[in-house]
């Protein structure tokens, strides 16, 4: 038997691990951004890359995102697979026209010959206390775009393993980096790092019988959190991470959902047009006649992000949670 | 102490920062356009490339005429025509080698097919069938772009991964006038300047952008100018003088594939035709104004050199004529058949692998059809 050396690592770390990785099996792999070189990117995501791989394959660009992501398009129209890091969610919004009108459609329009393989990281969401501009729930706008995948992890080793799973996909994947997660640590084996995680797939990240979170991202470990001070309420609540939004995992979801006959959406992003609706109305036609109770949403205010000393109250957490588990009509039980 | 005793001697000079930064005089374009034909410089030209120039413009201006004439018969939704453009869409192409690419935008059809794209597969976009007709990879042309200046950081990114490789490509990419009002225009050139990228840019300046003109458009001396601020130079050339257009942009790709960096080329033409089919330019310019670019039409300029000189004879302009007779005869069969339209195509090429949900509803919409055909028989 072999004892394996298990060392904490954090999500920041197992991201730049995975384009490490990635960047020593392909050639093909570039990593370019905003600070990315040097300095190792502003949550040091980067770290190290450019040291070991040379500046150009983990470049410095100048500060412009439309610009960045145009010629990442380029280098994937000449077999390169660019990792593209946009600094913070909200300064991604300038890259728009060509994630729209280019990265997310270029496959289809050229009846497949012209297939672009990038991946764009975005560090996403709120609860770090970030000023104006710097916290924004995005994925809402990428979901909303036909052609892109739309990936976020939860823990260290899905970090690890989806990012491989994005690069080494041939299709445009958003990367959407939860925050405040940055710096959430787990146990890992550095000799021999997580599994590859395929995109699409939905994780049960706790069983219970009573009722389900469907969540991802930033609020993981917040339902997490409630499902545990749901027990001295006597609920017993499954939550499942969702960890791909697209392509969407209609079948862990319904599953899950169809056993407890309860269900409660969990997200920062706001909840007017936002990803909960899509996920309350796809349960809802899949789990009609197994629901006891209407889908439910627990999600961000439908406010432009506030201030950071405001942020707490904006922000879905246990209570907020509880609250809704507390309105899925369990009168009918007793 | 004062504070300079503190701090030493005090000696008056520039920031520390400052460094002296290159001469911008040898990046500024020259006070007028660059002319070959009629000039002295015609003299050095190659006949044989003058004469291919010339076919190429004969067929080039048939293509746009028959092009028109499908709109009419409703064979094509809307046509973006290059007519009197043609100089500087015949040139770009001939100015690349096939190991490069040519990144074009919606009016620069004809230069995709004077680089071999297949007239019909051209013209897809704009007929309706499908978005881009041909393999991008066949040829080295990019899809033709409609958002403007958005393809210019994709010529100058594939421009870049060339270098990275080792491989000695050079890009060519296509933009109005109106487009240089763009951000991505201004971050295409910025990129491509600070990675020294192969490329090689060329604003067809024809005057306007639908009905605006120049003049509400930038406050720069030239549109050629504007190459100076990001390092690169700009050259300004007769774009009606497929002579000059083709010698100024075989320069640049050479200068780019040599290592020198991108090249700003701006070329003035002018639009002949209205902005498509769709549009009425005399809400907006003076016929008085399309009469005077008649008097400087590319292909009769290069006629006159030719015939002046000697280098073509009846026979040969018949020839060139005949070509483009072949090619609208060929153009308008093919395209007055309809097109082979399969719905399923819809849902093929959104992702590598069609997504569960996009399964569902490709089978929502071939149960569709399916009622339909039933209904009717
Ligand atoms: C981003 C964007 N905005 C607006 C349009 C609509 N539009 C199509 S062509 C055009 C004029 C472009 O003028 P110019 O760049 O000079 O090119 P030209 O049509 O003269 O060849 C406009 C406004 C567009 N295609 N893309
Ligand atoms: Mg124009």
């Amino acid at each position: 038997m072999t004892t394996v050396a298990l060392k904490p690592a954090t999500m920041a770390q197992a991201l730049a691990r995975a384009m490490r990785d990635a960047m020593a099996a392909d050639p093909a792999v570039h990593v370019m951004g905003e600070d990315v070189g040097t300095l190792g990117g502003v949550f040091r995501v980067t770290d190290g890359l450019a040291k070991e791989f040379g500046e150009d394959r983990c470049t410095d660009t100048p500060l412009a995102e439309a610009g960045i992501l145009g010629t990442a398009v380029g280098m994937a129209m000449y077999g390169l697979r660019p990792v593209v890091e946009m600094q913070f969610d909200a300064f991604a919004y300038p890259a728009f026209e060509q994630l729209i009108s280019h990265v997310s459609r270029m496959r289809n329009r050229t009846r497949g010959a012209m297939p672009l393989p990038l991946t764009i990281r975005v560090p996403y969401g709120g609860g770090i206390g970030g000023v104006e501009h710097h916290c924004d729930s995005s994925e809402a706008y990428y979901m909303a775009t036909p052609g892109l995948h739309v990936v976020t992890p939860a823990t260290v080793a899905d970090a690890y393993g989806l990012l491989r799973a994005a690069i080494a996909s041939d299709d445009p994947v958003v990367f959407l980096e939860p925050k405040r997660l940055y710096w959430s640590k787990d146990a890992w084996n550095p000799e021999e790092p997580p599994a590859v995680e395929p995109i699409g797939r939905a994780v049960v990240r706790r069983s219970g019988r009573s009722a389900t979170l469907i969540t991802y991202g930033p609020s993981v470990p917040v339902c997490l959190e409630a499902a545990e001070a749901a027990r001295d309420e006597g609920w017993d609540l499954e939550v499942v991470d969702l960890r791909s939004l697209v392509p969407f995992d209609d079948e862990t979801v319904s599953a899950s959902v169809r056993r407890t006959g309860r269900a409660v959406v969990v997200h920062e992003s706001g909840g007017f047009g936002g990803p909960g609706g899509e996920i309350a109305a796809r349960v809802t036609e899949r789990c009609f006649h197994y629901l006891e109770a209407p889908v439910l949403r627990v999600a961000g205010f439908d406010i432009p992000y506030p201030p950071p000393m405001l942020e707490r109250h904006h922000l879905p957490g246990v209570d907020r949670i509880l609250d809704a588990v507390g309105r899925l009509q369990w009168e009918a039980e007793s | 102490m004062t504070v300079m005793e503190q701090r030493g001697a005090y000696r008056p000079s520039p920031p520390p920062a400052w460094q002296p930064r290159t001469d911008p005089a040898p990046l500024l374009p020259d006070a007028e356009p660059y002319r070959v034909l009629g000039t002295k410089a015609a003299e050095d030209a190659d006949p044989d490339l003058l004469r291919r120039l010339y076919a190429e413009l004969v067929r080039g201006r048939r293509y746009n005429a028959q092009a028109t004439a499908l709109t009419k018969q409703g064979r094509l939704a809307v046509y973006p025509s290059s007519t009197g453009q043609e100089a500087c869409e015949v040139a770009a192409a001939l100015a690349l080698q096939a190991r490069d690419w040519l990144f074009p935008s919606y009016r620069d059809t004809l230069a995709a097919v004077a680089r071999g794209v297949d007239p019909v597969q051209a013209l897809t976009l704009l007929r309706g069938d499908w978005h881009t007709g041909y393999d991008p990879y066949e040829h080295r042309v990019a899809p033709l772009c409609t958002p403007l200046a958005t393809q210019l950081p994709h010529a100058v990114g594939l421009a870049h991964a060339a270098r990275l490789k080792g491989d000695d490509v050079v890009a060519l990419a296509i933009v109005g006038d109106g487009g240089t009002s763009e951000g991505d225009f201004h971050e295409a050139l910025n990129f491509a300047a600070v990675w020294q990228a192969p490329v090689v840019f060329l604003v067809q300046n024809n005057g306007f952008a639908i009905s605006v003109p120049l003049a509400k458009q930038t406050a720069a001396p030239s549109l050629a100018h504007k190459a100076v601020g990001y390092g690169m130079p700009g050259r300004l050339v007769d774009g009606n003088d497929a002579a000059a257009v083709h010698e100024v942009l075989a320069d640049a790709v050479r200068h780019a594939r040599a290592g020198g960096g991108p090249t700003l080329v701006e070329a003035i033409t002018y639009r002949v035709d209205a902005h498509t089919n769709a549009d009425d330019a005399t809400r907006y310019r003076q016929d008085a104004e399309v009469e005077t670019w008649r008097g400087h039409d590319p292909i009769a300029l290069l006629e006159h050199e030719l015939t002046e000189r000697g280098l073509i004879d009846e026979d040969g302009i018949r020839a060139a004529r005949d070509a483009a007779e072949t090619l609208a005869a060929d153009l308008r069969a093919r395209m007055n058949q309809d097109p082979v339209l399969d719905p399923m195509d819809l849902f093929a090429h959104v992702y590598a692998e069609p997504t569960p949900q996009l399964r569902e509803q490709q089978a929502g919409l071939w149960a569709e059809i399916e009622a339909e055909q039933e209904g009717t028989h």
